[in-house]
């Protein structure tokens, strides 16, 4: 029987591995966006499961606006992405270091 | 009923109106000429609905099932955003205008991030508290990177960006966890699930990964990576916009959710906050020191001042929240003043953010130069500017809510802090002699920083009244 806890740690290995992909990646912003994404993805999973397992439908009004606003964001990155590009010649996570920081 | 709900949020409706007419008329037009009207415009709207905001509304509304509240701390809040968000606007236009930058989407885009601003302070549910908080992140994405020909700035808008993501991220698994231990996004329903000290204990995580996302938003450590970088690489308008209005949109979300939602575990999150505040307050004041860029410095000193604004948090009493809105109002004021300043700071018209560049500045321009003085003074909290009484005011309401400790460490970091700020000054009046800065022209920056500095002298003998208006604006939000 697949109950609530299943799709819990599933949504919370996916929210890691994106958080992992964010800090350990040290070469392409593309796969910082996509990392991004799954954890997006992985606070979906968790609110339609919620919304499933509480027999209450806000989780997925919620999780409809999520999904709204993270095809926006991925627009926004990727338009940033692309004046970078222009300026930079480059997307390497490496070469992103005109200022210290 | 629909109608008594389009009424709570009708400065809202407005303002996001007038931002959609003004693109598609930017957009039909195609001219970038317009952008000065326009941003005279954009501001004259903002300041419009800061004074219907704050002169007509009172008591306490609810809209969309308490989705959303007009009580008087989001009235305080929009007040002060909406008043900073206009005064930015304006002062940024003869920078812009030199450099070619004046495209008819910055004041737009400031206008769309300061309706999620209004938002963000009102927010009664999770899904408002995150839809507010994504409008205005995604317009500021956008505008850090405005500059599409520097590396600098499609830089900043880079990191910005990913990192803006990754809390945007962390807060919104908070949310879920939230959601799913209290059964509810409304902060009224999730202030019944964490009742007095017996919340569950995924109600706990999803508070920690909330407050770790906004922490982000206010640029506390150890979330404030983004900061210096950003703020560096950023046109200067734009980082002048940054260090004000969402600091205090962030705070006031910050002080919502913890009290609205989770007043009943303040002891749990004051604890965190009180870590926060102690570590920012610290980073701000010794990381600066180093610094020698004046944005970079004045990022720095954005995150120790977020330490003194958490430690009126930390609090979590009456007197904590009102501290922390005096503290924003006068730290927003501070920081028009300061940016006014270096965005008139230029040699042979292009800008200059280096400090010793201020060698001598003194001498050939002594007005300025006091009024320069006279807001460092203020922001390092030398008694008696009124950047003094911000300090004492969360200093006071920390000490009374028994964090002692903390509060003598914010006398320790504001003694370190005032070191960078007084070095500026050294370089003013004592400094060795350069190059000189081109002389500055009368300016709308040049009237707002003597304004900023005036007021830091005058505003001693009351602070204006926003103490009264800060403790009704407090009294509204903690019960």
């Amino acid at each position: 029987m697949i109950g609530l806890e299943h799709y819990l740690t599933v949504a919370a290995t996916m929210f890691v591995i994106g958080i992992f992909g964010l800090f350990l990646n040290r070469k392409n912003v593309i796969i910082l966006l996509m990392s991004i994404e799954l954890i997006l993805l992985s606070v979906n999973i968790n609110l339609v499961a919620f919304s499933s397992f509480l027999g209450d439908l806000v989780g997925q009004v919620f999780t409809l606006f999520v999904l709204t606003v993270a095809a926006a964001e991925a627009a926004i990155g990727l338009a940033i992405l692309v004046v970078f590009f222009r300026n930079r010649g480059t997307i390497d996570v490496e070469d992103v270091n005109v200022m210290k920081g | 009923m629909i109608q008594a709900d389009l009424n709570v949020i009708l400065p809202e409706i407005v303002l996001a109106l007038y931002a959609m007419g003004a693109l598609l008329f930017g957009v039909y037009t195609g001219k970038d000429r317009l952008t000065g009207p326009l941003i005279w415009l954009t501001a004259g709207v903002m300041a419009v609905l800061a004074a219907w905001i704050g002169i007509g509304g009172e008591g306490t509304r609810e809209a969309f099932g308490g989705m959303f509240h007009d009580d008087g701390f989001s009235r305080f809040a929009k007040v002060t955003i909406l008043l900073a968000g206009a005064a930015v606007l304006v002062m940024g236009q003869d920078f812009m205008a030199k450099r070619d930058m004046m495209r008819f989407e910055y004041p737009l885009l400031v206008a769309l991030s300061v309706i999620g601003m209004m938002v963000m302070v009102s927010a009664g549910d999770l899904m408002a508290l995150y839809m507010g908080l994504e409008l205005q992140s995604l317009s500021l994405y956008v505008v850090a990177a405005m500059r599409r020909d520097s590396a600098r700035s499609t830089e900043a808008g880079l990191k910005y960006f990913v990192l803006g993501a990754l809390s945007s991220g962390l807060l919104l698994y908070g949310a879920s966890l939230t959601y799913g231990f209290a059964g509810t996004t409304l902060f009224s329903g999730i202030i019944d699930a964490a009742g007095e000290g017996q919340a569950p204990l995924g109600l706990l995580f999803g508070l920690i990964f909330v407050m770790a996302g906004l922490a982000f938003k206010v640029s506390a450590v150890p979330f404030h990576m983004w900061t210096p970088d950003v703020y560096e690489g950023a046109p200067t308008p734009v980082t002048a916009f940054f260090a004000t209005a969402p600091k205090v949109a962030a705070m006031g979300l910050l002080a919502r959710v913890l009290h609205d939602a989770f007043g009943g575990v303040n002891a749990d999150w004051s604890q965190v906050l009180a870590v926060l505040s102690l570590l920012s307050m610290f980073l701000g004041a010794v990381a600066a020191i180093g610094q020698t860029n004046i944005k970079r410095l004045m990022a720095y000193s954005s995150i120790a001042h977020m330490g003194y604004a958490l430690m009126g948090l930390a609090a979590g009493t009456v007197l904590g929240v009102q501290a922390m809105l005096v503290y924003m109002a006068i730290y927003v004021t501070m920081n028009v003043g300061t940016f006014a300043f270096i965005l008139s700071m230029e040699r042979d018209g292009q800008p200059v953010t280096d400090i010793a560049a201020l060698n001598q500045y003194a001498r050939a321009e002594p007005g300025r130069a006091l009024a320069m003085l006279v807001l460092l003074f203020s922001l390092a909290g030398v008694p008696p500017l009124v950047g003094f009484f911000g300090k004492f005011y969360v200093l006071r309401a920390a000490y009374d809510a028994g964090l002692v400790w903390l509060a003598v460490a914010g006398v320790v970091a504001s003694v370190i802090g005032a070191f960078y700020y007084l070095r500026i000054v050294y370089y003013m009046y004592f400094g060795e002699e350069g190059e000189a800065l081109d002389r500055s022209r009368a300016s709308v920056a040049g009237v707002l920083l003597m304004a900023s500095a005036v007021v830091m002298v005058v505003g001693v003998v009351n602070l204006f009244g926003i103490e009264t208006a800060a403790r009704a604006a407090a009294a509204a939000l903690v019960n």
